[in-house]
Protein backbone atom coordinates (compact mmCIF):
# COMPACT_ATOMS: atom_id res chain seq x y z
CA UNK A 1 0.00 0.00 0.00
CA UNK A 2 2.68 2.42 1.09
CA UNK A 3 4.68 1.26 -2.04
CA UNK A 4 2.68 4.05 -3.79
CA UNK A 5 2.45 6.33 -0.81
CA UNK A 6 5.55 8.77 -2.33
CA UNK A 7 4.09 11.03 -4.83
CA UNK A 8 7.34 10.87 -6.90
CA UNK A 9 6.85 7.07 -7.41
CA UNK A 10 3.22 7.58 -8.29
CA UNK A 11 4.05 10.18 -10.89
CA UNK A 12 6.38 8.17 -12.38
CA UNK A 13 3.88 5.46 -13.20
CA UNK A 14 0.74 7.70 -13.35
CA UNK A 15 2.32 9.60 -15.84
CA UNK A 16 2.76 7.02 -19.08
CA UNK A 17 -0.46 5.20 -17.96
CA UNK A 18 -2.78 8.39 -17.95
CA UNK A 19 -2.51 8.18 -21.96
CA UNK A 20 -2.51 4.98 -22.11
CA UNK A 21 -5.71 4.55 -20.48
CA UNK A 22 -7.60 7.43 -21.54
CA UNK A 23 -6.66 6.31 -25.66
CA UNK A 24 -7.24 2.97 -25.31
CA UNK A 25 -10.59 3.65 -23.63
CA UNK A 26 -11.42 5.97 -26.61
CA UNK A 27 -10.52 3.44 -29.09
CA UNK A 28 -12.61 0.53 -27.18
CA UNK A 29 -15.65 3.37 -26.36
CA UNK A 30 -15.51 4.30 -30.04
CA UNK A 31 -15.77 0.70 -31.75
CA UNK A 32 -18.57 -0.23 -29.24
CA UNK A 33 -20.87 2.96 -29.55
CA UNK A 34 -20.52 2.18 -33.39
CA UNK A 35 -21.31 -0.99 -33.39
CA UNK A 36 -24.66 -0.23 -30.75
CA UNK A 37 -26.10 2.55 -32.68
CA UNK A 38 -25.31 1.13 -36.34
CA UNK A 39 -25.40 -2.43 -36.14
CA UNK A 40 -26.71 -3.77 -32.98
CA UNK A 41 -30.25 -5.40 -33.77
CA UNK A 42 -33.10 -3.57 -32.27
CA UNK A 43 -35.13 -4.65 -29.44
CA UNK A 44 -38.03 -7.02 -30.01
CA UNK A 45 -39.86 -4.65 -27.63
CA UNK A 46 -38.04 -1.46 -27.30
CA UNK A 47 -37.23 -1.10 -30.94
CA UNK A 48 -34.38 1.18 -31.86
CA UNK A 49 -34.17 2.73 -28.21
CA UNK A 50 -32.49 -0.01 -26.86
CA UNK A 51 -29.48 1.27 -28.33
CA UNK A 52 -29.05 3.95 -25.39
CA UNK A 53 -28.53 0.97 -22.64
CA UNK A 54 -24.40 1.51 -23.99
CA UNK A 55 -24.20 4.34 -22.44
CA UNK A 56 -26.81 4.09 -19.79
CA UNK A 57 -25.91 1.02 -18.43
CA UNK A 58 -21.91 1.76 -18.19
CA UNK A 59 -22.57 5.45 -16.86
CA UNK A 60 -24.96 3.74 -13.81
CA UNK A 61 -21.97 1.45 -13.25
CA UNK A 62 -19.40 4.15 -13.41
CA UNK A 63 -21.48 6.68 -10.87
CA UNK A 64 -21.53 4.06 -8.55
CA UNK A 65 -17.83 2.82 -9.05
CA UNK A 66 -17.17 6.72 -8.97
CA UNK A 67 -18.27 6.50 -5.56
CA UNK A 68 -17.25 2.93 -4.57
CA UNK A 69 -13.62 4.10 -5.18
CA UNK A 70 -14.42 7.55 -3.01
CA UNK A 71 -15.80 5.64 -0.25
CA UNK A 72 -12.59 2.91 -0.36
CA UNK A 73 -10.29 5.83 -0.54
CA UNK A 74 -11.54 7.59 1.75
CA UNK A 75 -11.34 4.53 4.31
CA UNK A 76 -7.51 4.28 3.66
CA UNK A 77 -7.26 8.50 4.36
CA UNK A 78 -9.18 7.75 7.95
CA UNK A 79 -7.16 4.62 8.85
CA UNK A 80 -3.49 4.74 7.06
CA UNK A 81 -3.30 8.21 6.35
CA UNK A 82 -2.21 7.99 3.02
CA UNK A 83 -1.05 10.92 1.45
CA UNK A 84 -2.81 10.45 -1.75
CA UNK A 85 -5.98 8.90 -0.72
CA UNK A 86 -7.79 12.74 -0.71
CA UNK A 87 -6.57 12.91 -4.02
CA UNK A 88 -7.65 9.72 -5.63
CA UNK A 89 -10.89 10.48 -4.00
CA UNK A 90 -11.34 14.28 -5.02
CA UNK A 91 -9.99 12.62 -8.45
CA UNK A 92 -13.32 10.08 -9.11
CA UNK A 93 -15.85 13.12 -7.84
CA UNK A 94 -15.99 15.19 -10.49
CA UNK A 95 -15.61 11.95 -13.33
CA UNK A 96 -18.56 9.82 -11.20
CA UNK A 97 -20.49 12.77 -11.32
CA UNK A 98 -20.58 13.46 -14.31
CA UNK A 99 -21.36 9.77 -15.12
CA UNK A 100 -24.65 9.88 -12.93
CA UNK A 101 -25.61 12.72 -14.51
CA UNK A 102 -25.24 11.14 -17.99
CA UNK A 103 -27.23 7.75 -16.32
CA UNK A 104 -29.94 9.94 -15.21
CA UNK A 105 -30.21 11.64 -18.73
CA UNK A 106 -30.01 8.63 -21.10
CA UNK A 107 -32.77 6.85 -19.20
CA UNK A 108 -34.96 9.76 -18.87
CA UNK A 109 -34.66 9.61 -22.84
CA UNK A 110 -35.05 6.06 -22.63
CA UNK A 111 -38.07 6.44 -20.55
CA UNK A 112 -40.46 8.56 -22.95
CA UNK A 113 -40.64 6.17 -25.46
CA UNK A 114 -40.41 3.03 -23.44
CA UNK A 115 -42.35 3.76 -20.11
CA UNK A 116 -44.57 6.15 -21.13
CA UNK A 117 -42.63 9.22 -19.30
CA UNK A 118 -39.51 10.68 -18.50
CA UNK A 119 -39.28 10.41 -14.91
CA UNK A 120 -41.17 8.69 -11.94
CA UNK A 121 -40.34 8.74 -8.37
CA UNK A 122 -39.54 5.11 -7.74
CA UNK A 123 -37.03 3.48 -5.78
CA UNK A 124 -34.14 3.27 -8.33
CA UNK A 125 -34.76 6.91 -9.90
CA UNK A 126 -34.70 8.72 -6.66
CA UNK A 127 -31.72 7.17 -5.45
CA UNK A 128 -29.55 7.48 -8.61
CA UNK A 129 -31.01 11.33 -8.29
CA UNK A 130 -29.90 10.90 -4.70
CA UNK A 131 -26.36 9.79 -5.85
CA UNK A 132 -26.18 12.64 -7.92
CA UNK A 133 -26.91 15.60 -5.44
CA UNK A 134 -24.10 13.08 -2.73
CA UNK A 135 -21.95 13.85 -5.75
CA UNK A 136 -22.48 17.79 -5.77
CA UNK A 137 -22.10 18.14 -2.18
CA UNK A 138 -18.98 16.16 -2.09
CA UNK A 139 -17.43 18.17 -4.93
CA UNK A 140 -18.47 21.28 -2.42
CA UNK A 141 -17.56 20.11 0.50
CA UNK A 142 -13.98 18.91 -0.56
CA UNK A 143 -13.00 22.08 -2.31
CA UNK A 144 -13.89 24.44 0.23
CA UNK A 145 -12.24 22.55 2.82
CA UNK A 146 -9.06 22.98 0.49
CA UNK A 147 -9.56 26.57 -0.12
CA UNK A 148 -10.66 27.18 3.68
CA UNK A 149 -7.88 25.37 4.69
CA UNK A 150 -9.54 22.70 7.10
CA UNK A 151 -8.99 18.72 7.31
CA UNK A 152 -9.30 16.16 4.28
CA UNK A 153 -11.06 13.81 6.46
CA UNK A 154 -14.15 15.62 6.44
CA UNK A 155 -15.03 14.88 2.92
CA UNK A 156 -13.69 11.74 4.21
CA UNK A 157 -16.48 10.92 6.61
CA UNK A 158 -18.99 12.59 4.51
CA UNK A 159 -17.18 10.09 1.38
CA UNK A 160 -17.60 6.62 3.58
CA UNK A 161 -21.10 7.81 5.31
CA UNK A 162 -22.61 8.34 1.66
CA UNK A 163 -21.43 4.84 0.28
CA UNK A 164 -24.36 3.41 1.84
CA UNK A 165 -26.74 4.87 -1.22
CA UNK A 166 -24.60 2.41 -3.86
CA UNK A 167 -26.36 -0.77 -2.43
CA UNK A 168 -29.81 1.27 -1.71
CA UNK A 169 -29.39 2.25 -5.49
CA UNK A 170 -28.51 -1.75 -6.70
CA UNK A 171 -31.16 -3.27 -4.32
CA UNK A 172 -34.02 -0.67 -4.70
CA UNK A 173 -35.84 -2.66 -7.77
CA UNK A 174 -35.28 -6.18 -5.72
CA UNK A 175 -36.19 -4.78 -2.08
CA UNK A 176 -39.12 -2.32 -3.86
CA UNK A 177 -41.64 -2.31 -6.22
CA UNK A 178 -40.34 0.06 -8.65
CA UNK A 179 -40.85 0.87 -12.14
CA UNK A 180 -37.52 0.31 -13.76
CA UNK A 181 -36.74 -3.33 -14.70
CA UNK A 182 -34.12 -5.69 -11.94
CA UNK A 183 -30.83 -6.12 -13.47
CA UNK A 184 -30.35 -7.99 -16.48
CA UNK A 185 -26.97 -8.94 -15.45
CA UNK A 186 -25.46 -11.01 -12.24
CA UNK A 187 -23.62 -13.31 -10.86
CA UNK A 188 -26.00 -16.03 -12.06
CA UNK A 189 -26.04 -15.57 -15.55
CA UNK A 190 -27.65 -12.97 -18.25
CA UNK A 191 -31.07 -12.40 -19.26
CA UNK A 192 -29.78 -10.43 -22.23
CA UNK A 193 -28.97 -11.66 -25.70
CA UNK A 194 -25.21 -11.94 -27.12
CA UNK A 195 -25.52 -9.43 -29.49
CA UNK A 196 -26.34 -6.66 -26.44
CA UNK A 197 -24.40 -8.18 -23.42
CA UNK A 198 -20.91 -8.08 -25.65
CA UNK A 199 -21.65 -4.86 -27.46
CA UNK A 200 -22.40 -3.90 -23.31
CA UNK A 201 -19.24 -5.41 -21.99
CA UNK A 202 -17.22 -3.84 -24.55
CA UNK A 203 -18.59 -0.66 -23.93
CA UNK A 204 -18.50 -0.66 -20.23
CA UNK A 205 -14.88 -1.65 -20.49
CA UNK A 206 -14.22 1.58 -22.28
CA UNK A 207 -15.72 3.82 -20.44
CA UNK A 208 -14.14 2.26 -17.49
CA UNK A 209 -10.37 3.10 -19.04
CA UNK A 210 -11.47 6.68 -19.83
CA UNK A 211 -12.84 7.28 -16.62
CA UNK A 212 -10.03 5.75 -14.95
CA UNK A 213 -7.23 7.92 -16.91
CA UNK A 214 -9.37 11.20 -16.43
CA UNK A 215 -9.29 10.14 -12.13
CA UNK A 216 -5.11 9.76 -12.61
CA UNK A 217 -4.99 12.86 -14.80
CA UNK A 218 -7.13 14.68 -12.05
CA UNK A 219 -5.34 13.55 -9.36
CA UNK A 220 -2.20 14.66 -11.26
CA UNK A 221 -3.31 18.08 -11.35
CA UNK A 222 -4.50 18.28 -7.58
CA UNK A 223 -0.59 17.02 -6.74
CA UNK A 224 0.43 19.94 -9.32
CA UNK A 225 -1.92 22.13 -7.39
CA UNK A 226 -0.52 21.66 -4.58
CA UNK A 227 3.27 21.26 -5.23
CA UNK A 228 2.88 24.61 -6.50
CA UNK A 229 1.26 26.28 -3.27
CA UNK A 230 4.16 24.50 -1.73
CA UNK A 231 6.81 26.18 -3.66
CA UNK A 232 4.94 29.50 -3.52
CA UNK A 233 4.93 29.19 0.45
CA UNK A 234 8.58 28.67 0.27
CA UNK A 235 9.30 31.38 -1.64
CA UNK A 236 7.40 33.76 0.43
CA UNK A 237 9.05 32.65 3.53
CA UNK A 238 12.45 32.99 2.23
CA UNK A 239 11.48 37.08 0.68
CA UNK B 1 5.41 -0.88 21.68
CA UNK B 2 3.79 -1.49 24.94
CA UNK B 3 0.71 0.12 23.79
CA UNK B 4 -2.01 -2.88 22.99
CA UNK B 5 -3.09 -1.29 19.76
CA UNK B 6 -1.09 0.77 17.61
CA UNK B 7 -3.36 4.01 16.55
CA UNK B 8 -3.60 2.57 13.16
CA UNK B 9 -5.59 -0.47 14.21
CA UNK B 10 -7.37 1.87 16.58
CA UNK B 11 -8.55 4.24 13.72
CA UNK B 12 -9.75 0.57 11.66
CA UNK B 13 -11.49 -0.66 14.80
CA UNK B 14 -13.38 2.98 15.10
CA UNK B 15 -14.14 3.75 11.28
CA UNK B 16 -15.47 0.13 10.47
CA UNK B 17 -17.33 0.21 14.16
CA UNK B 18 -18.89 3.59 12.48
CA UNK B 19 -19.21 1.85 9.70
CA UNK B 20 -21.25 -1.38 10.78
CA UNK B 21 -23.44 1.11 12.64
CA UNK B 22 -24.38 3.24 9.46
CA UNK B 23 -25.23 -0.18 7.36
CA UNK B 24 -27.39 -1.23 10.14
CA UNK B 25 -29.07 2.31 10.55
CA UNK B 26 -29.50 2.21 6.16
CA UNK B 27 -30.81 -1.47 6.82
CA UNK B 28 -33.63 -0.26 9.52
CA UNK B 29 -34.53 2.79 7.45
CA UNK B 30 -34.88 0.55 4.31
CA UNK B 31 -36.49 -2.12 5.83
CA UNK B 32 -39.22 0.51 7.49
CA UNK B 33 -39.64 2.01 3.95
CA UNK B 34 -40.62 -1.20 2.19
CA UNK B 35 -44.13 -0.57 1.83
CA UNK B 36 -43.78 3.57 1.86
CA UNK B 37 -40.88 3.43 -0.60
CA UNK B 38 -42.55 0.57 -2.99
CA UNK B 39 -43.80 2.30 -6.24
CA UNK B 40 -46.89 0.38 -6.94
CA UNK B 41 -49.02 -1.94 -5.52
CA UNK B 42 -49.50 -5.61 -6.78
CA UNK B 43 -53.19 -7.08 -7.55
CA UNK B 44 -52.88 -9.33 -4.72
CA UNK B 45 -52.32 -6.71 -2.32
CA UNK B 46 -55.16 -4.31 -3.43
CA UNK B 47 -57.44 -7.43 -3.53
CA UNK B 48 -56.38 -8.17 -0.03
CA UNK B 49 -57.08 -4.23 1.32
CA UNK B 50 -58.98 -2.62 -1.41
CA UNK B 51 -58.35 1.37 -1.09
CA UNK B 52 -60.68 4.13 -0.97
CA UNK B 53 -62.42 5.52 -3.92
CA UNK B 54 -61.13 8.54 -3.77
CA UNK B 55 -57.02 7.51 -2.74
CA UNK B 56 -55.29 7.63 -5.93
CA UNK B 57 -52.74 4.34 -6.10
CA UNK B 58 -50.48 2.80 -8.32
CA UNK B 59 -51.18 -0.73 -9.33
CA UNK B 60 -49.13 -3.01 -11.17
CA UNK B 61 -48.48 -6.45 -12.67
CA UNK B 62 -48.90 -8.12 -15.87
CA UNK B 63 -51.51 -7.70 -18.57
CA UNK B 64 -52.98 -11.43 -18.67
CA UNK B 65 -53.21 -12.46 -22.02
CA UNK B 66 -55.96 -12.66 -23.64
CA UNK B 67 -57.72 -9.83 -21.40
CA UNK B 68 -57.10 -7.30 -23.57
CA UNK B 69 -60.71 -5.66 -25.05
CA UNK B 70 -61.25 -2.53 -26.85
CA UNK B 71 -64.73 -0.86 -26.03
CA UNK B 72 -66.56 0.66 -29.44
CA UNK B 73 -65.86 3.47 -28.44
CA UNK B 74 -61.79 2.60 -29.64
CA UNK B 75 -60.33 4.64 -27.20
CA UNK B 76 -61.46 2.36 -23.85
CA UNK B 77 -59.61 -0.48 -23.10
CA UNK B 78 -60.45 -2.94 -20.52
CA UNK B 79 -57.48 -5.51 -19.34
CA UNK B 80 -56.73 -7.57 -16.26
CA UNK B 81 -53.93 -6.99 -14.34
CA UNK B 82 -52.73 -10.10 -12.40
CA UNK B 83 -49.70 -11.35 -10.50
CA UNK B 84 -50.36 -14.67 -10.22
CA UNK B 85 -52.04 -14.39 -6.85
CA UNK B 86 -54.41 -12.03 -7.40
CA UNK B 87 -56.51 -9.90 -10.14
CA UNK B 88 -57.88 -6.62 -11.01
CA UNK B 89 -59.88 -5.52 -13.51
CA UNK B 90 -58.78 -2.12 -15.41
CA UNK B 91 -60.28 0.46 -17.58
CA UNK B 92 -58.96 3.23 -19.16
CA UNK B 93 -59.29 5.62 -21.84
CA UNK B 94 -56.35 6.83 -23.64
CA UNK B 95 -52.78 6.52 -25.51
CA UNK B 96 -51.07 3.53 -23.89
CA UNK B 97 -47.35 3.67 -24.28
CA UNK B 98 -45.79 1.79 -27.43
CA UNK B 99 -44.61 -1.27 -24.56
CA UNK B 100 -47.82 -1.59 -23.16
CA UNK B 101 -49.05 -5.11 -24.52
CA UNK B 102 -50.90 -8.55 -23.29
CA UNK B 103 -48.18 -10.84 -21.47
CA UNK B 104 -45.86 -7.74 -20.45
CA UNK B 105 -45.39 -5.19 -17.10
CA UNK B 106 -47.92 -2.44 -16.43
CA UNK B 107 -48.33 0.48 -13.98
CA UNK B 108 -51.89 1.58 -13.75
CA UNK B 109 -52.48 5.30 -12.15
CA UNK B 110 -55.82 5.42 -11.07
CA UNK B 111 -58.37 4.95 -8.40
CA UNK B 112 -60.28 1.14 -7.27
CA UNK B 113 -63.77 1.91 -8.25
CA UNK B 114 -66.54 -0.73 -7.13
CA UNK B 115 -63.86 -3.70 -7.54
CA UNK B 116 -62.92 -2.22 -11.32
CA UNK B 117 -59.83 0.30 -11.05
CA UNK B 118 -60.20 3.09 -13.11
CA UNK B 119 -56.87 4.53 -14.55
CA UNK B 120 -55.88 8.05 -15.86
CA UNK B 121 -52.38 6.95 -16.70
CA UNK B 122 -50.41 3.97 -17.78
CA UNK B 123 -46.53 3.25 -17.86
CA UNK B 124 -45.43 0.29 -19.75
CA UNK B 125 -42.87 -1.74 -17.35
CA UNK B 126 -39.94 -3.60 -18.91
CA UNK B 127 -38.44 -6.56 -18.07
CA UNK B 128 -34.85 -7.52 -17.89
CA UNK B 129 -34.77 -9.58 -21.10
CA UNK B 130 -33.48 -8.10 -23.97
CA UNK B 131 -33.96 -10.28 -27.52
CA UNK B 132 -33.58 -9.26 -30.71
CA UNK B 133 -36.43 -8.11 -32.93
CA UNK B 134 -35.15 -11.11 -35.42
CA UNK B 135 -35.96 -13.23 -33.08
CA UNK B 136 -39.36 -12.27 -32.49
CA UNK B 137 -41.22 -14.21 -34.35
CA UNK B 138 -40.10 -17.64 -32.76
CA UNK B 139 -42.11 -18.96 -29.94
CA UNK B 140 -41.06 -17.61 -26.11
CA UNK B 141 -38.73 -21.38 -25.92
CA UNK B 142 -37.19 -20.81 -28.96
CA UNK B 143 -36.44 -17.11 -28.56
CA UNK B 144 -34.89 -18.32 -24.98
CA UNK B 145 -32.98 -21.01 -25.95
CA UNK B 146 -31.18 -18.89 -28.85
CA UNK B 147 -30.40 -15.92 -26.32
CA UNK B 148 -28.71 -18.94 -24.28
CA UNK B 149 -26.90 -19.86 -27.07
CA UNK B 150 -25.37 -16.57 -27.87
CA UNK B 151 -24.82 -15.65 -24.55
Amino acid sequence: MHAFANPTRFLRIARPLTPALLLSGLAITAAALIYGLFYAPAEQLQGETVRILFIHVPAAWLGMAGWSAIAVASLVELVWRHPLAALAARGSAVPGAVFAALCLASGSLWGRPAWGTYWVWDGRLTSMLVLLFLYLGYIALAGAVQREGGSSRIPAIFGLVGAINIPIIHYSVIWWNSLHQPPSLGWGGSSMAGPFLWGLVAASLGFTLIFAGVVLARMRALLAGIQADARLRRKAMEA
Amino acid sequence: MTAAFKPKHQRLVLVVLALAAILAAGALAAWALKNQASYFYIPSEIVANPPAADRAVRLGGMVRAGTLKTSPDGVTMHFVVDDGHGQVPVTFAGIAPDLFKEGSGVVAEGHMIDGTFVADNLLAKHDENYVPRELQDMSKQQARQTVAETK
